[in-house]
């Protein structure tokens, strides 16, 4: 299964996502943000980083790169996209996913590991889940602070589309009711604040909880990460 | 040509942290009576329209690309040379 990893001017995480996509199995694909096309890959994850120096707002002029239009074909096609970080804010941005990223609300840039619930198991990213599970993922991002408006987070705890939250009083940016990934309507794209790539390689800087995402959208159902 | 300035805050149901430090760090300074502090976005830019495609051209740009309406308002108004912020 190809997997494309979009790289934008700024983005820093990209090596680490083709990294986690061959990690768990999958032929990682280099997407550029001049492309026209996302090359047939089976899936496409946007990475994290500083696109364009966020400048303007996070994510506001990668939306507008050349591949976003074929990623947004891809997407409404039913094309599994995972966001992460910047990626996330990317997606928002393109009105791929509701809601904004804003300033965190200590101003502070937050760089740690912080545990996740996992909320929604039937997205193509989190198959290999189970609902309730915790998983330790890094987090490192100065806007990452979810917002909707009431309106919008209730339909989406409605329509069950909070994959991930912060676990309980571990908000770590002031996320609106704790959110720190979400769906869109078809279950397809998913968007995350904290890193999964960077917790696929126990080697590495420990733990392996970010692996499920790769291994859902690749089909390798192993929850243990073995 | 037109020059155009647009002032764009955080909506008002939405915190402003930055704004809000500013305000906290006021006082220590010795401005006392100061509160409710937004900090946001000035932009000025040249376009080459009047009337009524100023206005189109303005808003569309405004709505589509340079404030996001789902965190984000603004407004704008056509400045004279001495207006400019950048002086």
């Amino acid at each position: 299964m190809r997997i494309g990893v979009v790289t934008f001017p700024g983005s820093l995480d990209e090596r680490d996502a083709r990294a986690a996509v061959r990690a768990c199995g999958g032929e990682a694909v280099e997407l550029w943000h001049a492309d026209a096309s996302v090359d047939g890959v089976d899936a496409v994850v946007l990475p994290g980083g500083f696109s364009h120096g966020d400048y303007l707002r996070t994510g506001a002029i990668a939306h507008r790169a050349p591949v976003m239009t074929a990623v947004t074909a891809f997407a409404e096609a039913g094309g599994p996209v995972l966001g992460i970080c910047n990626g996330f804010q990317v997606l928002c941005e393109a009105g791929l996913l509701p809601g904004a990223l804003l300033r965190n609300e200590g101003l502070r840039f937050v760089c740690r590991d912080v545990p996740l619930t996992v909320v929604a198991t039937d997205t193509a990213w989190t198959r290999a889940f189970t609902v309730g599970q915790t998983l330790i993922v890094p987090a490192k991002h100065g806007e990452g602070r979810y917002h909707a408006d009431e309106a919008t987070l209730d339909h989406l705890e409605a329509e069950d589309r909070v994959v991930v939250r912060y676990a309980a009083g571990r908000n770590p940016n002031g996320s609106a009711r704790d959110i720190a990934g979400i769906t869109n309507e078809r279950r397809n794209v998913v968007g995350v604040m904290p890193h999964p790539e960077h917790a696929v390689d126990d080697a590495l800087i420990g733990g392996v909880d970010g692996r499920g995402f790769f291994q859902s959208v690749l089909g390798t159902l192993d929850p243990t990460g073995a | 040509m037109p020059r155009v300035a647009i002032d764009v805050l955080l909506k008002r149901e939405i915190l402003d942290p930055e704004g809000r430090a500013v305000a906290d760090a006021l006082p220590g300074l010795g401005y006392a009576g100061v509160d409710d502090v937004r900090v946001g976005k000035h932009l000025e830019l040249d376009v080459d329209a009047d009337g009524d495609a100023l206005d189109e051209r303005v808003e569309s740009m405004c709505r589509d690309f340079l404030t996001n309406p789902v965190i984000e308002s603004y407004r704008w108004r056509v400045i004279d040379e001495h207006e400019r912020a950048d002086a």
